[in-house]
Parts: structure tokens; sequence; C-alpha cells
């Protein structure tokens, strides 16, 4: 009895201690888009099944167990649609029970699900695209995203060859939509950070490169010119894993293969992420990838919010996670917020090989007069976005 | 002819033991020993894997060490070195504290969200407590009756009961909770937030929040002002806490909670260790590898010693 006094008393100060009273369900849905991965010339990395999803699992997990001491529970509904299925239908069952949803899907399949007239309250988390158009002219008020650009990785990765004076640079983009989009962040971001591409090669091989890239690449690298590093844009994994030691100059390689910028890595152990990385293969049974995070991300996202707030209210919340007031701790060294006028998660970049982290955006030097971390992306002087503009 | 004497007496002194800080190395499995009088490494112990909290016995002639990723325990006797029996821990023990009865010790599990509670004596565990995810600041009130652990990412301060050994409070905290004391004779409690950037000051009688410490490092974004261990002068008057990668010590006053002064000391600046009198400070500096010294009247770093890799706990051993 003592007890419960007590309790009452201290909600009253507006602590929230010992909240077991403030009983909160706050539901989430999973929905993901299956396609039919495009073929590469390498069985080696089988895309996991489970990929993104078992990161909300354990962002779920997470969540549950600060919201047991506060009587906060957590409802995650994984609904998957087969390829050509009906992902709006499939998206308008579970907005129907809750207005909180992680999607992963194409570009173009989550702006389908975004103007939903049932989705317009809703808040939804882009854990799968990295397109850079969907944090700027094709924003959406509902839409936020806890998976990093395509811009924001591209800047990552200047700003760490600029800082090791790499200022010559030459890229090989393969045909791929998602391969020309990386292509043009990369190209972008150099102009930005002032480096120089010097020289370009698309991709057209058809050959498979498993038996003859040591006597194809040479050749298909000989005329480029003079560069310090040879980026890769090969998002789909295809042939960039067999461009490095083949290149006709001694250079390393950076981009999609080489020295990469990444969401997430299992490479990544500092900042208490040895932590995460365990408790994800505990459940998972494999590695944490950049989708994983990106879905455990706008888990954690919406815990931190209920936890602070104790409201499930989606407008409530949106206000909460566009304020000043939310920081999410995501083991990457930072605390990781939104940016008010787009919606993405401003998070430090780790550039990574297969074993290790060799560095991590930004960088010491790229200041900001907000925070550093908007060097990274779309800053706001140059955002096109206007959905978040109250 | 008195310095004759205080000669002799130093020579009957010295063999017996000096006045040590004991500094554990997490990515090198050792403890790397400071001797006070020098300020030399004098000995380097090899211990079980990733050796993090570290803790002597009221009669020092024991020292706990949190060996990680062996999930254990160790148990070593500070004179030879000698690991002599290991206690059972949970897995991964991180951080722990032993209580006033010099017997129970209280460890963080940070991979099982479990605080576990080990009897050195039967070397038993007596109890294993639910918390939140990854458990690692740990405190006991002077009067051993409250037991805090706090946990990283559920973000919480959890009170236990010692009696019952159930959980009595969790009380929010800022993002990423590392460190936690009772302070002012156990009326007040105090947790750093890493990620927050705070120490949340908390009255031990109502668990309710009192007040909010915030550090500002001119010339460090805000984000890289990062909290974790903290300790506090013998009067109690004064706390150091240490602010990870912005590489500062901030002197705070513990009557005010206004901070009075920053200190510029290692990399990624984590745990810290008074000699006997408290006039000295040790710091470790996880990333330059090194330990600080400050000399605490003067709030000044006055050397610095190299270490093992990834220095992260530190405890004295006083001299006899």
């Amino acid at each position: 009895m003592n007890f419960l006094v007590k309790s009452a008393a201290l909600l009253a100060f507006g602590t929230m201690a010992c909240a077991a009273q403030a009983e909160a369900i706050l539901a989430v849905g999973y929905l993901k888009q299956a396609v039919v991965a495009p073929a590469v010339l390498s069985n080696l990395d089988p895309v996991p099944e489970t990929l993104g999803v078992d990161g909300a699992r354990l962002g779920q997990a997470d969540n549950q167990s600060s919201g047991r001491f506060l009587g906060h529970s957590y409802v995650l509904d994984v609904s998957e649609v087969d390829p050509g299925g009906d992902l709006l239908a499939a998206a308008r069952t579970l907005l129907a029970t809750s207005p909180y949803l992680i999607l992963d899907a194409s570009a173009d399949d989550i702006l389908r699900v975004a103007d939903l007239p049932e989705a317009q309250d809703a808040l939804i988390f882009n854990a799968s695209a990295q397109e850079t158009r969907l944090r700027d002219a094709e924003c959406r008020r509902n839409l936020f995203h806890t998976l990093p650009s395509a811009a924001m990785r591209a800047d990552a990765l200047m700003q760490v060859l600029m800082a090791k004076r790499f200022s010559r640079l030459a890229l090989v983009a393969g045909e791929h939509p998602a391969d020309r989009a990386f292509a043009d962040a990369l190209r972008r971001s150099a102009a930005k950070f002032g480096l120089k591409i010097t020289g370009e090669r698309e991709w057209r091989f058809d050959a498979d490169m498993r038996r003859n890239a040591s006597q194809e690449v040479p050749l298909f690298t000989q005329d480029l010119p003079e560069h310090d590093v040879l980026l890769i844009a090969d998002e789909t994994n295809d042939f960039g894993r067999y461009i490095a030691y083949n290149t006709w100059l001694p250079r390393p390689v950076a981009g999609s293969e080489g020295m990469v910028p990444v969401a997430w890595s299992r490479v990544v152990e500092q900042w208490g992420a040895a932590q995460l990385q365990s408790r994800f293969v505990k459940l998972a049974g494999r590695d944490m990838k950049n989708r994983d995070y990106a879905a455990w991300a706008a888990m954690r996202v919406l815990g931190e919010a209920l936890t602070r707030t104790g409201s499930t209210d989606p407008a409530q919340l949106r206000a909460y996670i566009l304020s000043p007031e939310f920081e999410l701790a995501g083991f990457k060294g930072r605390p990781m917020s939104f940016r008010h006028w787009n919606g993405q998660l401003r998070q430090p970049i780790p550039l990574v090989t297969d074993r290790a982290v060799v560095m991590q955006a930004p960088v010491e030097g790229f200041l900001h007069q907000r925070s550093e971390l908007d060097t990274l992306g779309i800053d706001l002087p140059e955002s096109r976005c206007t959905a978040f503009k109250e | 002819m008195r310095l004759a004497v205080s000669l002799l007496a130093l020579a009957l002194a010295a063999p017996l033991s000096a006045e040590e800080i004991w500094v554990t190395n997490e990515k090198d499995d050792t403890i790397s020993v400071i001797d006070v009088a020098t300020l030399e490494v004098v000995r380097t112990i090899p211990t079980g894997e990733r050796p993090r909290g570290i803790t002597f016995s009221k009669d020092h002639s024991r020292v706990y060490i949190c060996a990680s990723d062996s999930d254990t325990v160790q148990v070593m006797d500070p004179e030879t070195g000698e690991i002599l029996h290991d206690l059972p821990s949970g897995e991964d023990p991180e951080q722990f504290v032993l209580h006033p009865n010099d017997r129970h010790l209280y460890i963080a599990n940070e991979d099982d969200a479990i605080t576990t509670v080990v009897d050195t004596e039967t070397r038993r565990v007596i109890a294993q407590i639910d918390v939140g995810i990854e458990p690692e600041g740990m405190a006991v009130s002077p009067d051993g009756k409250i037991v805090i652990t706090t946990s990283e990412t559920t973000n919480m301060a959890h009170w236990i009961d010692t009696e019952t050994r159930e959980l009595f409070a969790n009380t929010l905290v800022d993002s990423r909770p590392r460190h936690a004391e009772f302070v002012h004779g156990g009326t007040e409690l105090w947790v750093s937030s890493e990620i927050g950037g705070t120490i949340t000051v908390f009255d031990v009688a109502s668990q309710a929040e009192k007040a909010k410490i915030a550090f500002e490092v001119r010339g460090v974004h805000p984000d890289r002002v990062q909290p974790v261990g903290f300790r506090l002068t013998a009067d109690e008057k004064t706390a150091f806490v240490a602010l990870g990668p912005s590489n500062h010590v901030a002197v705070v006053d513990t009557a005010t909670y206004e901070v009075q002064d920053y200190i510029l000391v290692g990399r990624r600046v984590w745990h810290m260790e008074f000699n006997t009198d408290k006039s000295l400070l040790f710091t470790t500096n996880g990333v330059s590898g090194d330990v600080t010294v400050i000399d605490v009247a003067r709030r000044e770093a006055i050397k610095t010693i190299k270490v093992g890799r990834f220095p992260w706990g530190a405890a004295l051993r006083p001299g006899t």
C-alpha cells in the first residue's frame, strides 16, 4: 500500500518512476514486399530470408525489456507480400489495426503506401530504400527514414577519402538502376567536397567473372585516367567483388566494395556495439546487416518515444520524435535524432571492410553549426522537402 | 637525524607493500599495477578475457576481477598475482559492487539483463534479479540496504532491496546510463548517462529526481561530451566526472550541482580511482591506452602513464 502511494506521488512529480499503472500497448506492423533478387555473378552471399524482420524483432525485445518496468507492451505484426502480390491491400490491413508501420519495400512502393488515404495519420518508417529523393523532393509528412540515404553514405565516403588526401577518383558503375543512383550520389558528393572524378567506365560485361576476372578487369580499367582510388557502384553485389587486386593500376577500391559506407556491419564493435551484435546473433543466428539495423532503430525510436511520453497517440509521438528532446542511443558513439526538415534519422556512418572499421564519419574536422552529423546527406538549406513544414 | 629515522622507516616499510593503483586492460587481458610513489607501472599481471570491473576485499587480501569474456569473476591474490579461484558470475560480468558485509558481490551481467548475487565465501550464486537490457553501473548504499543496477539500453536505475533481493523501484534516466554512486551519506543517488550527457541526481528516500547536471566543454561538440565514471573527494564536496570521448574530466560542486572546472586528460576517459589520502586521481583513458594522474588540490593533470590496451577499471591497493 505504502508502495502504491509512493508511486502515485512520484507520477505526480512527473518522474515516471515505477509507473506500473500506466498500462499501454504499442502495436507495430512490419510489411515486407518480397522481390525476385537480380541475378548476380557469385552465389557466395545469399540474402537472408529474414533480413530486416529480425532487426524489428530485436527492437521489440529491447523495447519490451524497458516496457515491463513501465507497464508498456510492444506487439509486432509481420506481413510479407509475394513478388507481384497486392502490397497496398496488405498495408491497409495493417494500418487498420495500428498507425505504426515499418516498410521493407522499394522506393516507389514505399511512396504508394505512404500516399494511401488510410496512411495519412500514420507513422511509417522506411527501413529499406536508400534513394535520396525520398528525403528530398518526394518526401512525405508521414514517412520517416532510419536507413541512411545514398547521399549520406556517399558523403561519409568522401569525407574519409578527403581526410586521407585521396583527391583523384575514378568510377566504375553497373547498369542496374540502384548502381546508377549510387553513382549519381558519389558524383554529387565528390563535387560537394571538392574531389575530382577523373574518369568513369560502365560495367557491361556479361561473362562469368569467377573464371576470368584476372584477365578482363586489368583491360577494363587500363585506360582510366590517373587516380588514387577506384570507386565502385555495384549495389546489387554483382561484379564489384572481382575488381580489387585486378585493376591495371594498384589502387584501393571503395564504394559498394572494398571500403564501404554502411548503416551497420558486424565489424562495428565500439560504443557498446558488441552487446547489440551478440543479442542479434543470439536471436537471428546470423550477423546483423544494414536493413536489420534500420528496422531495429525504427522499433527503438517508437519504444523510446512511448517510454518518454507515455503516449501511444501517433500525432503526439510524431511531435516528440521531431523535437530536440528526442535522442536514440544507436551504438555508434553519438546520440541519433531526426532531421526536422525531412524525417531522416541523423546517424554516424562507419566505413568498413570485411574485417574492420576503417573510420567513422562524420570525420573530425568537418564542422557544422548545428550537428556534425548534418555534414552527411541533405542539409536544411538545400532541402527540397516541403511536407515537414507545418 | 630525523631524516635518517624516516629513511629507516621507509626502508622498513618498502618491502611490505607499496601503495598501488590496479588498472584492468580490457583488450590486453592484463592488469597494470601502478606504484603511487613513483607513478610507474611496476607489474603487469595476466587475467581472464576482457577484464573490466575490479575491486578489492575490505582487508585488501583478495582482488575480484570481472573477466567478461571468460564469463567469470576471478579471485586473485594481489601479493602473488595468482588466480585463487573463479566465482560463478553469470554470463558476461561487466561491473560489480561488493556489499559492505564484505561477502556478497552484486554483479551486472551485461549480455543477460540480470544482476547476479554471489556469496564469495560459499562461492555460490544466491540470487539472480531480472533487470533491464545491458546492466552496467552498480552501486551499494553505505548502510548496505539498497543496491542499484543501471541498464544501458533500458535507460533505468533499478533499485534492489538487499533483504528481499527484489526490485522496489525503477527510475528512468537519460540515454545509456553507465555508472552510479551514493552521495552525501547515502541520501542521494547519482547516475551518469553517456549518450544523454547528464548526471541525474535522485533523492534516495523518495526515489524522486532532484537535479540534473549537464556539461559543456568549450570547443567540443555536445554529442561528444559523454559522462561515464565518477568519484567523490573524501569530504564529498567535489565530484570528478569522466566525460568519455571529450577527453576531459569535469569537477562538480556537489552542493550546487555546478561544474567548476574541466581538466584535459587522455582519450575516451572512462573510470577513475583516488590514492589513499585522495590527493591524486588516476583516470583510465581507453583509446589512448594510458592513465592520467590528476593533482586533486590543483585540479591539474600532472602525468600520463602508459598501461595496456583499452584500460577500463581502476582500484586502489593501499600500502601497508
